[in-house]
């Protein structure tokens, strides 16, 4: 097949950035949509220009590196599905493509189609952690965890911390990102004795960085390659509510979900 | 090159015990003055990198992805063995170590093995601790299933995503650390070179992969924990960054490379559909429980699979190894899929692949249980092939996984450079000839969370302290050689790809050095990878500038890497003249196609001494002793 690509080309930071125009030419629908920027890129560097600039590195839609607008749609057209991961059978022979970075204050371009997700670790590192260090653990069946807790921990932890959640909310909100991990930990009772804390921690640090506030529009819902579900979101107003009515008293005090 | 293995000495069980107690120690108020360098962020490097912090030492860390949670460990997918016996099916400390190392064939140290095993233990503990949400039964046990060839279920896991959920556990031990200060994280950035100043790593020289600045950095030790080279051959399992350059630099700085040419191969991955393939999916072996592997008897039935019936089906494991049957080893399953396809009996495109059967599972446990198991396994197959597993079966082909070898490392996980450790897959320890299933996060945990942390302490302890300033005169000599690589590679202009190269020199490696090996294939690399090396210094075209974010560089500075190192690896395979494990030479098999071993001669570690680009290194080997089993002759039949 042969498409019409439209992609965004920043060299920097600082650069201004347009939608160029490239033709790819022979695509077979077997390739995956970052195989089909390979081909343009290898074309593009035997023509001695410089090659499209984007993040990947699994391209089995586990690391989160990727992270594409396609045709205005974070990681394109197929459900739970990231660009790594997205077929060009899914795509018309002719079609245009249109190809930007994730777009948000708080993700700045460093080059092309690469954003700086920077913020996220540093979300992390304000509370995303149970505080134990190396050594000292107690056995790991000490204590049960009911099946139920493991799974609703689990769907949550699967976050691949791709941004997509951000790119697709119109207030670019890491709401979705920051529920999934606050959610994971509070469903967990290793979780539970930091458990305010780190709903606080990790609420300011989100907005610290620029990201915009949930206003339960659910773009993220839709676009997130994991499928999180937007009630991480209900279990973080919840806890959240209770760091703040609290004034950060003991995590365990509504062990309820725990 | 003097490789003393510093094994400690005493009965089996009590080695490690005593050389913890043995070993000397750093001082709480001590720890701050000592400065470590971890390069790599995946399991290995993430949990040491945290564990060093909580002691007290100063941490520096680096990796080439934009977050230490992307590091390639986050793709496994299947679990993480350890010897816990919570199933009460007979596993102990004892079964696991005899388990990895028949495994690994007898190539692999007794002492290192057992330690490993005796560890494991303390692993699945931690990381319930972290939070990892390890996957349980209604009683809210740790569930466990059996992997890869194991007869008792020590498998831990987190639905497909083991090492997704293992990683997040270290990379948020990791992030508690960074963000209390106490460790520096330097993400995108790739390391260049090793610094060795009279015989002692002292630093290293790396590249900002956003804005191309080249720094030095000085520190009283340097972890690698930068992975494997699977990448070697182009087409991989693994992510597409994972390269050999930060091992095969500090090679050619001094570090003995051991066992290179023991590389892994997956029965179970999804085949090439073409040349545009930039890389190779794995479906994880857990699939193996219940699906069976077979091809048409008659070669070149092009029928559709569901169309031929039982009796022109040759399920060949089952026939060859009734015991194990479709769960047969990894080097087994693999070569028993290369045989049946180069007798014109494989399946799909190009007619590399065979089939992975559901339909007597389905049959026998029904659709939903199936799915439950493994639906996002077949809904990742359909959204590669876009074909439906369950309704017909699926197409794999072996691809290559893992690699065993790696630079030499003693009992404490030291290198011969004093001061350079190196952990995880980078390093050659634990596996032998061929590694286990659910082995390789057990070793990057153990290593990071519960060895090193020890033996850099007793380095520490016995080590003359002198802090090298980065103005010394070989930081700079290390830094204009990088600078002056770079320049030479973005000046050449010329018309092929770095891609290409990396492409054409995989294809060579796959196809002499890969699956099976013979003196003609191997000597074919020899003389052929020198070529392609020639023509690439004169002929690869590197657009853009050293100064910013240069991804087409980056690639061939590491394709670069890979064609030098290619040599090595094909060289190891010709000198080892034997079949063991996963490193298969044609001349030496018994008539059923088993790999024949040859403990007479070959029972030791090849360690390879760098003598310069396109000389023939110097092998030391480093024999191996077994006092406590008895190598026999590997039977899954
Ligand atoms: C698809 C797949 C599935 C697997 N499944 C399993 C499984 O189920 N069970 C199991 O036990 N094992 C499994 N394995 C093997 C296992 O995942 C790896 O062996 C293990 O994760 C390696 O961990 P590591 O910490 O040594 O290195 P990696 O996770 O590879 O990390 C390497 C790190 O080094 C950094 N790095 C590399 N080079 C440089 C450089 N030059 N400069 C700076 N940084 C650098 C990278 O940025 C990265 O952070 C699987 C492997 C694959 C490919
Ligand atoms: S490249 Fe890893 S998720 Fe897409």
């Amino acid at each position: 097949m042969n498409l019409t690509l439209h992609v965004w080309r920043q060299k920097s930071r600082t650069d201004e950035g347009r939608m160029e125009t490239y033709l790819a030419k022979n695509i077979s629908p077997d390739m995956s949509f970052l195989e089909m920027l390979d081909v343009v890129n290898e074309d593009l560097i035997k023509h001695n220009k410089e090659p499209i600039a984007f993040d990947h590195d699994c391209r089995e839609g586990i690391c989160g590196s990727c992270g594409l607008m396609i045709n205005g749609v974070a990681h394109g057209p197929e459900k739970a599905t990231t660009a790594c991961q997205l077929h060009m059978r899914h795509f018309e022979d002719g079609a245009h493509i249109y190809i930007e970075p994730w777009r948000a204050a708080a993700f700045p371009v460093i080059r092309d189609l690469i954003v700086d997700r920077s913020a996220f670790d540093r979300i992390i590192q304000a509370g995303g952690y149970i505080s134990v260090n190396t050594g000292g653990a107690p056995d790991g069946n000490a204590i049960p965890i009911p099946k139920e807790n493991a799974e609703t921990a689990m769907d949550a932890a699967a976050c691949i911390g791709c941004g997509a959640c951000v790119a697709a909310c119109p207030n670019a909100s890491a709401m979705l990102f920051l529920s999934a991990k606050v959610t994971h930990l509070a469903n967990l009772p290793q979780g539970q004795p930091e458990r305010v804390q780190r709903v606080k921690k990790m609420v300011e640090q989100h907005d610290r960085e620029g990201f915009g506030h949930c206003t339960n529009i659910y773009e993220c819902e839709a676009a997130c390659p994991k499928e999180i579900p937007a009630t991480t979101i209900t279990q973080l107003n919840r806890d959240y509510l209770l760091a703040i009515t609290a004034g950060g008293g003991p995590g365990a005090r509504k062990g309820g979900a725990g | 090159m003097k490789l003393d293995p510093k094994i400690p000495g005493g009965p089996l069980e009590q080695k490690w015990e005593r050389h913890k107690l043995e070993m000397s120690l750093v001082s709480p108020a001590n720890k701050r003055k000592f400065k470590v360098l971890v390069v790599g962020t995946g399991l290995a490097g993430s949990s040491a990198a945290a564990t060093l912090a909580e002691l007290g030492y100063q941490v520096e860390v680096f990796c080439y992805q934009d977050s230490p949670r992307r590091a390639h460990s986050i793709a496994a997918q299947g679990g993480i063995n350890a010897a816990k016996n919570y199933q009460n099916d007979g596993d102990s400390v004892m079964r696991l170590f005899k388990d990895t190392i028949k495994g690994g064939d007898f190539r692999s140290r007794e002492a290192n093995v057992y330690r490993l095993a005796e560890v494991s233990r303390n692993i699945i503990d931690q990381c319930v601790a972290q939070g990892v949400p390890f996957a349980r039964e209604y009683g809210g046990q740790l569930d466990n299933r059996s992997f890869g060839g194991a007869q008792v279920s020590r498998t831990f896991y987190c639905r497909g995503q083991t090492g997704q959920q293992l990683l997040l556990g270290a990379y948020q031990a990791l992030s508690r650390q960074i963000g209390a200060g106490r460790v520096k994280m330097h993400p995108r950035t790739e390391m260049l070179d090793l610094v060795v100043i009279d015989g002692r790593a002292r630093g290293i020289v790396t590249r900002c992969l956003q804005t191309g600045k080249i720094e030095s950095h000085s520190a009283d030790a340097v972890v690698l924990a930068t992975g494997g080279y699977s990448n070697a051959f182009f087409l991989s399992t693994n992510a597409i960054g994972c390269n050999v350059t930060a091992t095969y630099r500090a090679y050619k700085r001094g570090a003995a490379f051991a066992n290179p040419c023991f590389t892994q191969i997956h029965p179970t991955c999804i085949p090439v559909s073409g040349d545009h393939q930039s890389k190779l999916t794995l479906m994880s072996e857990s699939l193996r429980n219940d699906g069976r592997i077979w091809v048409p008897k008659k070669p070149g039935d092009k029928r559709h699979p569901n169309s031929i019936p039982e009796s022109e089906r040759d399920y060949y494991l089952e026939r060859k190894y009734p015991s194990y049957g479709n769960l047969a080893p990894r080097d087994i399953s693999s070569r028993a899929a290369k045989e049946v396809c180069d007798e014109g009996r494989g399946v799909g495109p190009g007619g590399r692949g065979v089939y992975l059967d559901f339909a007597d599972a389905i049959k026998r446990v029904g659709r939903v249980t199936i799915e439950s198991k493994y639906g996002n396994l077949f809904d990742m197959y359909e959204r590669i092939t876009g074909e439906n597993a369950y309704e017909q079966p699926m197409r794999i082909y072996p691809a290559l996984h893992y690699t065993m070898g790696g630079l030499w490392v003693d009992y404490n996980l030291m290198s011969n450079i004093e001061g350079l450790f190196v952990i995880g897959e980078a390093n050659f320890s634990d596996h032998g000839a061929n590694r286990l299933g659910a082995s390789a996060l057990m070793q990057g945990l153990a290593d990071g969370y519960f060895i090193l942390p020890y033996t850099i302490g007793h380095f520490f302890a016995n080590a003359k302290k002198e802090v090298i300033s980065t103005d010394h005169a070989e930081f700079k000599r290390c830094e204009a050689e990088v600078h002056e690589r770079i320049r030479k590679l973005l000046s050449i202009k010329g018309r092929k790809t770095a891609i290409e190269f990396h492409r054409e020199a995989g294809k060579l490696l796959w196809d002499n050095a890969g699956m099976s090996r013979s003196e003609r294939s191997l000597k074919e690399v020899l003389k052929r990878l020198p070529e392609l090396r020639e023509e690439f210094w004169r002929n690869v075209n590197v657009p853009g500038t050293d100064a910013d974010l240069n991804q087409a560089l980056e690639r061939a500075n590491r394709v670069a890497d890979f064609l030098e190192f290619g040599e090595l690896l094909a060289y190891d395979a010709l000198t080892r003249d034997e079949s063991c494990g996963a490193h298969f030479r044609v001349e030496h098999q018994y008539p059923d196609g088993e790999a024949k071993r040859n403990d007479a001669d070959y029972l030791y570690v090849s360690a390879f001494e760098f003598t310069g680009v396109g000389n023939t290194p110097i092998l030391h080997k480093e024999p191996l002793k077994y006092e406590f089993v008895t190598p026999t002759v590997r039977s899954y039949k």
